[in-house]
């Protein structure tokens, strides 16, 4: 059973003011979704609510199916299948690249430790870091850290990637190491739903435009 | 899920918290060497009387210990929220009741235990006798999980404002004020008194298990009601 994100009717608001109103949509597994739109259109605002981050004023969100043997139960919230990686890197300063990734494949992979789970060291290779692992990530450079931030999507692995602007700070070589990593993503049969200003080389995604900000 | 995992997770969480506070804030010496200097500070303001240091010690100790207490703990979830640690935390499959409970018994571990494992050797430089130091060792063991899982409240509260540290020392203080009379009714009680040790003392327990049971809601309905 492919897996399925459902987004019924939402309306979101930040601050009082309307960003999101009475969006529905579908996204199937191996899908993507490139949601675009000026700066304060409500991108970011849009997928904080599909990490389950932010409450919508009304409509619903939901999931069902499974890949790679991760299941959903009916009673699941979409949250506890996705990654949300946003503006900040989720990494402690103070603990090595090592340490950050193991405790977020301890605190995120409770579910169901999946077969395609990495330890840590594979996904710094896999992010072509192996040289950083013990250093501390206070000490890394902003691209750097962001390659170990979405090393986080590799240490859990779930279904949905929910990705605000993942690029920023990569060099050319890693946002191309990135690019092949969704579609790998995609053919394995997950779902990605991404905020970007900069082409990311998604083949045939569906748009989504949100409009600019009155 | 099994709880296997979840505990695993939580394990987990309670290590990094440790090990977080030994590198960023000094560990155990920082809140160890605030606690000294506060008890240091009371015979030079109010003079080298004997007597009177060893009737109201238990009380100065116990004001250091809450002091203490509250240093670091606007960090608990301030620094998570800033890094973004927080939102991978509630995406996580486990309840964030938990993750607040162990944040709160790592943060006890990190900063309280060595208080209490130092306040009967701060105790001495008060000229308070054995039964008086047994008996605010005992209450501070017994009444700082109270201070750190009420300070929990304030820190959540408080966790998306740049500077809000004082604000929830003011929101937790006066919350503090029923650990603190019978934290030391008791120590008092310990070195004679009319009252008997076990009555105060076991209101101090009680105060504590209910902020531990409830505490982690309150907490974590404010870190998600601000993050909305």
């Amino acid at each position: 059973m492919p897996f399925l994100l459902k987004v019924d009717r939402l309306t979101l608001a930040r601050g009082g003011r309307t960003l999101v109103a009475d969006l529905s949509f579908e996204l199937k597994s191996g899908e993507a979704l490139v949601v675009t739109g000026p700066n304060g259109a409500g991108k970011s605002t849009l997928l904080r609510a599909l990490a389950g981050l932010l409450t919508p004023v009304s409509g619903s969100i939901s999931i069902s199916g499974a890949i790679s043997g991760d299941g959903v139960d009916a009673d699941d919230a979409p949250a506890i299948h996705a990654h949300y990686v946003g503006h900040a890197d989720a990494m402690k300063s103070a603990l090595t690249a090592r340490e950050n990734l193991a405790f977020w494949g301890a605190a995120l992979g409770a579910r169901n430790v999946r077969r395609d789970a990495l330890a840590p060291d594979d996904v710094l290779r896999r992010v072509g870091l192996p040289q950083v692992a013990d250093l501390p990530t206070g000490w890394l450079s902003a691209g750097q850290k962001r390659r170990v931030a979405l090393g986080r999507l590799f240490v859990a692995p779930r279904p949905l990637w929910i990705l605000d602007e993942p690029a920023t700070a990569l060099d050319r070589a890693a946002q191309e190491r990135l690019a092949a990593e969704m579609a790998l993503h995609r053919k394995a049969g997950g779902l990605i739903v991404v905020a970007t200003h900069a082409p990311l080389g998604l083949e045939d995604a569906h748009e989504l435009q949100l409009g600019g900000a009155p | 899920m099994t709880a296997g995992s979840m505990t695993a997770a939580l394990r987990a969480l309670f290590w990094r918290e440790l090990k977080l506070a030994n590198r960023i804030c000094g560990g155990a010496a920082m809140g160890v060497m605030f606690f000294l200097i506060l008890v240091t500070i009371v015979p030079f303001s109010i003079g080298p009387d004997l007597n009177l240091l060893s009737r109201i010690g238990p009380a100065i100790l116990w004001i250091a210990a809450l002091l203490a207490t509250l240093l670091g703990l606007d960090r608990l979830f301030q620094s998570d929220q800033e890094d973004g640690s927080l939102d991978a935390l509630r995406m996580s499959e486990t309840p964030l009741e938990l993750i607040v409970a162990v944040k709160c018994a790592a943060h006890w571990c990190a900063t309280c235990l060595p208080l209490i494992a130092a306040a009967p050797l701060f105790g001495l430089m008060l000229a308070m006798d054995g039964a008086a130091l047994a008996g605010v060792t005992a209450t501070l063991a017994a009444g700082t999980p109270a201070l750190t899982f009420l300070g929990a409240i304030g820190a959540a509260l408080t966790a998306s404002l740049r500077r809000g540290g004082l604000l929830m020392a003011i929101l937790i203080l006066p919350l503090a004020i029923p650990v603190l009379i019978f934290g030391v009714s008791a120590a008092a009680a310990a070195s004679g008194g009319t009252v008997p040790f076990l009555t105060p003392f076991l209101i101090l327990v009680a105060l504590s298990l209910a902020s531990i049971a409830l505490a982690p809601f309150a907490a974590a309905a404010a870190l998600r009601a601000m993050s909305d």
